[in-house]
C-alpha cells in the first residue's frame, strides 16, 4: 500500500487522500444536521418581548414574571434597600461587573447601574441564579435587611445575593443579569 | 473464549453439526456459560448476576411504562398519575422501574467496591475495568434523564442543576447548554430528547455489558486472592476452579432470590422511601424547591461538586494560574467528574503489584476509610449547603482524590505485603479443610 520509496506523491498517493478528504467532508456533513436539530428551534428562538403591569406592586414587595422560559424578579425597593446598595464600595464585590443588558459590557456594578430609574426605585433582574441555575428567595440570606427586606438567598449550594441582587458569599460567580428592560409607560415595563 | 485450558463445546448430532458449521452459536454461548470459574469466589462476585437482572429488569418495565407515558410537558405528570392509578398495574409497574433504578445503583456500587478491595483492576483486567466505567457513566446518564421524565419539582429543577454544570465550561459553556436544552431553559425539547435517550442508553449499556463480560472471560475471573488460575494444563486449572453452570448459576441465583426478598419489601411496602415528595408536585419553572437533592445515588458526587467553593485555597490558586477561567463554579464541575476520571484511572494509579486486599495490611485500613467516606459524602450530599456541612464534604472530597492519588500510589512503595498463597487450591483447602483431596471432583466440594 505504502509508496514510501517513492518521494514525491503518486497518482494512487493523490487519490487516497482525495477519497479520505472527500470521506470526511461527507461524514461531517452528514452529521452536523444531526446536532443542528438539537438547537433552539424557530419557534423557541422567535424572540419574544412581554409587557408587565407593575400598578400593584407597592414598595417593599417584588414580583417574579416569566420571560424566555425563566423568571424575572422585578422589586420596588423600600429607601433603606437603596440606600444600603448604594452604600457598598465596587472593590468590595466578588463580581464589579454590572451585567446589564442595558449598559455596556464593561459597565461598573454600582447600585445605579444596575437598578432602572435614576432614583433606585425598581430593580429588574434574571431570577436565575448564576450558579447553577436555581431562583434564589427573595428577602433572604445573609445580606438582607433587619427585618428580613430585600437581599435574596440561593437555596441549592448557599449563594448571598444583596440588595441589589450583586453576589456577595457562596459558589455563584456573577451578579443576577439585569435582562433588557424599559418604561414604555408609568406602569408597564417592556421585557426584552 | 477463555485463557484456562478447559474442554470446548463439540457438536454431536447431525442436526448440531449442521448448524455448529453455519453458525457457532451454541458453542459460543456453551464456552461462555461453561467458563472455568476460580472456586474460591465469596458473597461479593454475586452482584454481576444482580446487575444484569437489574439491567433487564429496567428494560421490560420501561418500555411497558412508555406504551402510557406520554412525553410533552403539559402532559406527563399526569400520564404517570394515569400510570399509578388507572392502568392495570400501573403502580407496581412504576414503582419496580423507580426502586429498580435503586437496586442497580446498590448492586454497582458494591461490584465497584469489592474491584477496588480484590485488585479485580489490575492487569489484566485493564479494560475489563474501563469499559464497567464507561457502563457506570452511562448509568448514571440514564437514571438522570430518567428521573427527569415525571416532571415533578425535583425532575425539572435537577434537570436545571445538572444541565447548569455544561453552563459553567469556560467560553462554550452557555452555547452547549442551550444545545442540551433545546432552549434559554429546560421545557418541552429537553424533556423529549432526554426521553429519547433514556430509552436508547440501556441498549448501549447492554452491548457494553457483553463486551465486559467478554473482557473477563479472556483474562479470567479474578478471585477473593488475587492469585491467577493455573494455566498450566487443564489437570492444574481444574483444580483450582469449577465451571460457571451450574454451581456459580445457582449460587448466585440462590443470592438474587434473597435480595429480591429485601426488593419486593420495598417495592410492595414503602415504594416512595427513597424518592422525595417534592417529585409529586408538578414542575413549576418559577418556584425551587427549599431544597434540591439529586437521588441517593448520585450525593457523594453532589457533595464533591458543592464542597468547592471561593473559599478554598486551591480554589484560589486555581482562579490565579488560569487567569480566571477556572472559577468556582467550574472548578467544581472539574472536581465532580474528576471523582469518576481518578476512579477509572485506578489500573495505573495504583502501584502494588499485590492484587488483593487481603494480603495488603495497610491498604485495608485506607480502602475502608474510603467506603466510610463514600457514605459520609452521600450524608452531607444530602444535607444543606450551610453550617459545618461545606467542611465535611470538603474533607471527603480531598480524601476521595487522596486515596486515589496519593495513598495508592505511595502504598505500593511502603507496604510490606502478607504472604499470599501460591494457588487458588490451597486457599480453598484452607477454607475447607482436606477432606476433598481430589478436588479435581467437583461433586465433592461445596460450590463456595
Amino acid at each position: 500500500m505504502s509508496n514510501a520509496e517513492h518521494h514525491e506523491g503518486t497518482r494512487r498517493d493523490f487519490l487516497y487522500y482525495a477519497t479520505a478528504g472527500a470521506g470526511a467532508v461527507a461524514t461531517g456533513a452528514a452529521v452536523w444536521p444531526l446536532v443542528n436539530q438539537m438547537n433552539p428551534s424557530a419557534d423557541v428562538l422567535a424572540l419574544s418581548s412581554i409587557r408587565v403591569d407593575v400598578s400593584g406592586v407597592s414598595e417593599g414587595s417584588q414580583i417574579t414574571v416569566k420571560w424566555l422560559g425563566k423568571p424575572v424578579f422585578i422589586r420596588r425597593r423600600t429607601p433603606e434597600e437603596i440606600a444600603d446598595a448604594r452604600s457598598v464600595d465596587v472593590s468590595d464585590l466578588v463580581d464589579p461587573i454590572a451585567r446589564n443588558a442595558n449598559l455596556d459590557g464593561a459597565a461598573d456594578a454600582t447600585d445605579e447601574n444596575r437598578a432602572m430609574d435614576e432614583a433606585g426605585e425598581w430593580l429588574v433582574q434574571m431570577g436565575v441564579c448564576t450558579h447553577l441555575g436555581c431562583v434564589p428567595l427573595g428577602n433572604a440570606g445573609d445580606y438582607a435587611l433587619d427585618g428580613g427586606v430585600g437581599g435574596w438567598f440561593c437555596p441549592c449550594h448557599g449563594s448571598h445575593y444583596d440588595t441589589s441582587g450583586r453576589i456577595r458569599k457562596g459558589p455563584a460567580p456573577e451578579n443576577l443579569p439585569v435582562p433588557p428592560a424599559e418604561f414604555v409607560d408609568e406602569t408597564t415595563i417592556l421585557l426584552g | 473464549m477463555s485463557g484456562i485450558p478447559h474442554d470446548h463445546y463439540e457438536p454431536s448430532t447431525g442436526g448440531e453439526k449442521w448448524l455448529h458449521s453455519r453458525l457457532p452459536i451454541v458453542g459460543l454461548l456453551y464456552d461462555t456459560l461453561m467458563i472455568p470459574t476460580p472456586k474460591n469466589l465469596n458473597w461479593m462476585w454475586i452482584w454481576g448476576i444482580v446487575l444484569t437482572f437489574c439491567l433487564a429488569l429496567q428494560i421490560i418495565t420501561g418500555v411497558v411504562l412508555v406504551m402510557h407515558y406520554t412525553p410533552h410537558v403539559d402532559l406527563a405528570f399526569a400520564s404517570v398519575e394515569h400510570i399509578m392509578r388507572n392502568v392495570n398495574g400501573g403502580a407496581m409497574l412504576r414503582y419496580l422501574h423507580m426502586n429498580g433504578a435503586s437496586l442497580f445503583f446498590v448492586a454497582v456500587y458494591a461490584h465497584i467496591f469489592r474491584g477496588l478491595y480484590y485488585g479485580s483492576y489490575k492487569a489484566p483486567r485493564e479494560i475489563t475495568w474501563i469499559i464497567g466505567m464507561l457502563i457506570y457513566l452511562l448509568m448514571m446518564g440514564t437514571a438522570f434523564m430518567g428521573y427527569v421524565l415525571p416532571w415533578g419539582q425535583m425532575s425539572f429543577w435537577g434537570a436545571t442543576v445538572i444541565t447548569g454544570l455544561f453552563g459553567a465550561i469556560p467560553f462554550i459553556g452557555e452555547s452547549i447548554q442551550t444545545w442540551l436544552l433545546g432552549g434559554p431553559a429546560v421545557d418541552n425539547a429537553t424533556l423529549n430528547r432526554f426521553f429519547s435517550l433514556h430509552y436508547l442508553l440501556p441498549f448501549v449499556i447492554a452491548g457494553l455489558v457483553i463486551v465486559h463480560i467478554w473482557a473477563f472471560h479472556t483474562t479470567g475471573n479474578n478471585n477473593p486472592t488475587g492469585v491467577e488460575v493455573r494455566r498450566t494444563s487443564k489437570a492444574d486449572a481444574e483444580k483450582d476452579t469449577l465451571p460457571f453452570w451450574p454451581y456459580f448459576v445457582i449460587k448466585d441465583l440462590f443470592a438474587l432470590a434473597v435480595i429480591l426478598v429485601v426488593f419486593f419489601a420495598v417495592v410492595g411496602f414503602m415504594p416512595n422511601y427513597l424518592g422525595h415528595p417534592d417529585n409529586y408536585i408538578e414542575a413549576n419553572p418559577l418556584v425551587t424547591p427549599a431544597h434540591i437533592v439529586p437521588e441517593w445515588y448520585f450525593l457523594p458526587f453532589y457533595a464533591i461538586l458543592r464542597a468547592f467553593d471561593g473559599d478554598v485555597w486551591v480554589v484560589i490558586a486555581a482562579n490565579f494560574l488560569t487567569g480566571g477561567i477556572v472559577d468556582a463554579k467550574f472548578f467544581g464541575v472539574l472536581a465532580m467528574f474528576g471523582a469518576i476520571v481518578v476512579m477509572a484511572l485506578v489500573p495505573w494509579l495504583d502501584t502494588s503489584s499485590v492484587r488483593s486486599g487481603r494480603y495488603r495490611p495497610m491498604f485495608k485500613w485506607w480502602f475502608w476509610l474510603f467506603v466510610v467516606n463514600f457514605f459520609v459524602l452521600m450524608w452531607v450530599g444530602a444535607m444543606p449547603a450551610e453550617g459545618i456541612y461545606p467542611y465535611i464534604a470538603l474533607i471527603g472530597s480531598t480524601y476521595w482524590f487522596a486515596y486515589f492519588l496519593v495513598i495508592l500510589p505511595l502504598l505500593g512503595v511502603l507496604e510490606k505485603p502478607l504472604p499470599q498463597p501460591d494457588t487458588i487450591e490451597e486457599d480453598f483447602k484452607a477454607h475447607y479443610g482436606k477432606s476433598s483431596t481430589n478436588s479435581g471432583a467437583p461433586a465433592a466440594t461445596p460450590a463456595e
